[in-house]
């Protein structure tokens, strides 16, 4: 038996913790990334990046003033039950964490029809999947505007290949790269169903920035995207430099014979997300 | 790089003909927080008093930003700028009713370059992803209207020694548009990066 009570907790720890501490990976792949930057202008902006992180967490406030829409995905172990659906203790979690730790509220009531805020940063977007095992993994992710407005999905003709999904990603960076906060963190989906790729790239954004990628295939292919991406000079802050992007996180899956779907999801230079496995 | 130009707020639109798309500039004094709900109403009363702009905004800087709620002794715990894009369908009749600056991140429309060129008004933009290190150069907050809308509510800020670049200068010349091509430029283009290190 899974108390969801525990598994409310463990959001309500990771949403408090991801607003305010840098993700260690994104903290060493700037510090890197400052020491190969040729940009003096790129630099600067790095530093300032470097520095918010931390003032951030030396005075526990949020690295960036956007702390989301709240993203929670929860691998359940295939040998538990569960008594209660998960939604509303999750939401609770939420709710209580962005008052508590004074985040900002950033949530639309509807899309269309009624923009007011629904105050308290619910309701959280929720994933569930099974795993083997008991327990749960749970993976929170505090989802900037900016960054999200960047992102896109595309069905591509299968015969474009490499280089369509190559073009997707490009014109994504190439257009929207200035106003999503560099340097990013970009997620690529590959495969599946248009549905579902927006959620295998958003998934390749909780790989850790150095941690291998699927196969030597997947790891050559981000490689050649991230140096094209840097290519491109947009630099930290849009202003110019080497450093558009720290890793492209590529994801792909089997998918329809007449398909290539395709979907980036832009990570800012705050990406937030923490993991967690719950007993 | 040459140092940062000083700038104090509100500054005359004759104050911000010597900036230059590129400079970095240290605001200092009075910004308005404006985000999409605010520029909503506020256009909607400057267009109901038949283009005056409400609450003393005539010659203000408005600042693309949705704080988080004070913290750690500070006005805001974080604080910095969005996306100025989505601003772009209200800027232009804010410019003509009398706002002469305006503060995001990232690049604009086209028509947002020709209204800064006609009306000589300036976009600077601050580093977006540094909200807690920008919200130590904000020393005061006062809320001035819609305090129902929350984060997007008008609040005035006083600013100290804030960062920002000139995005876009008073003649028109885009900073966020060429600053990669100047790059690609500057460093020798993609294929000696190779070799440059």
């Amino acid at each position: 038996m899974l108390d969801t009570g525990r598994i409310a907790e463990a959001v309500r720890g990771a949403i408090v913790r991801a607003a305010s501490e840098l993700r260690p990976d994104v903290h060493a792949a700037l510090r890197q990334a400052h020491a190969t930057e040729r940009s003096p202008r790129g630099r600067g902006v790095i530093e300032q990046l470097l520095q918010n992180a931390d003032i951030a967490a030396a005075d526990s406030v949020p690295l960036c003033q956007d702390t989301g829409t709240v993203w929670v995905w929860v691998e359940i172990g295939a040998q538990e039950c569960l008594r209660e659906p998960l939604q509303a203790p999750i939401d609770q979690a939420v709710s209580s964490a962005y008052r508590e730790a004074g985040l900002r509220m950033s949530v639309a009531r509807d899309a269309l029809f009624d923009r007011s805020n629904t105050g308290d940063n619910t309701p959280a977007f929720l994933d569930v999947t099974m795993r083997p095992g008991t327990g749960a993994t749970v993976h929170v992710m505090l989802k900037g505007g900016g960054s999200d407005n960047a992102s896109q999905v595309v069905m591509v003709p299968p015969g474009a290949g490499e280089q369509g999904v190559r073009e997707v990603v490009m014109r994504a960076v190439e257009l929207n790269a200035p106003n999503a906060c560099p340097p990013l963190v970009v997620g690529v989906g590959v495969g599946s169903t248009f549905d579902k790729v927006g959620v295998l790239s958003k998934r390749a954004l909780l790989r850790r920035i150095g941690t291998s990628a699927a196969s030597p295939a997947h790891a050559a292919f981000e490689r050649s995207l991230l140096a094209d991406i840097n290519a491109v000079g947009i630099g930290p802050g849009g202003m110019g430099g080497d450093t558009t992007a720290l890793a492209v996180h590529v994801a792909t899956a089997p998918c329809h014979i007449a398909s290539l779907p395709v979907a980036v999801n832009v990570g800012c230079c705050a990406i937030r997300s923490v993991s967690v496995d719950v007993a | 790089m040459s140092e940062p130009v000083i700038l104090t707020l509100p500054v005359a639109r004759q104050g911000l003909l010597a900036l230059k798309a590129g400079d970095e500039v240290l605001l200092s004094g009075p910004v308005y927080t404006a985000r999409d709900a605010t520029h909503e109403r506020l256009l909607a009363e400057t267009n109901e008093s038949g283009g005056k702009l409400p609450y003393g905004l005539e010659g203000q800087t408005l600042f693309y930003a949705g704080p988080t709620p004070p913290a750690a002794g500070r006005p805001a715990g974080s604080v910095g700028p969005t996306t100025a894009k989505r601003m772009d369908r209200y800027t232009p009749a804010l410019l003509k009713a009398g706002i002469v600056a305006t503060i995001g991140k990232g690049t604009r429309a086209e028509e947002i370059v020709r209204a800064c060129r006609t009306h000589g008004a300036v976009y600077f933009a601050a580093v977006g992803g540094s909200a807690a290190f920008l919200a130590t150069r904000v020393v005061a907050a006062e809320p001035v209207a819609y305090e129902d809308l929350g984060t997007e509510a008008l609040v005035r800020l006083t600013l100290r020694d804030f960062p920002v670049v000139v995005a876009i200068d008073a003649t028109g010349d885009a900073f966020l548009d060429h600053a990669a091509s100047d790059w690609r430029m500057m460093s020798g283009g993609a294929s000696s990066r190779a070799g440059a290190r």
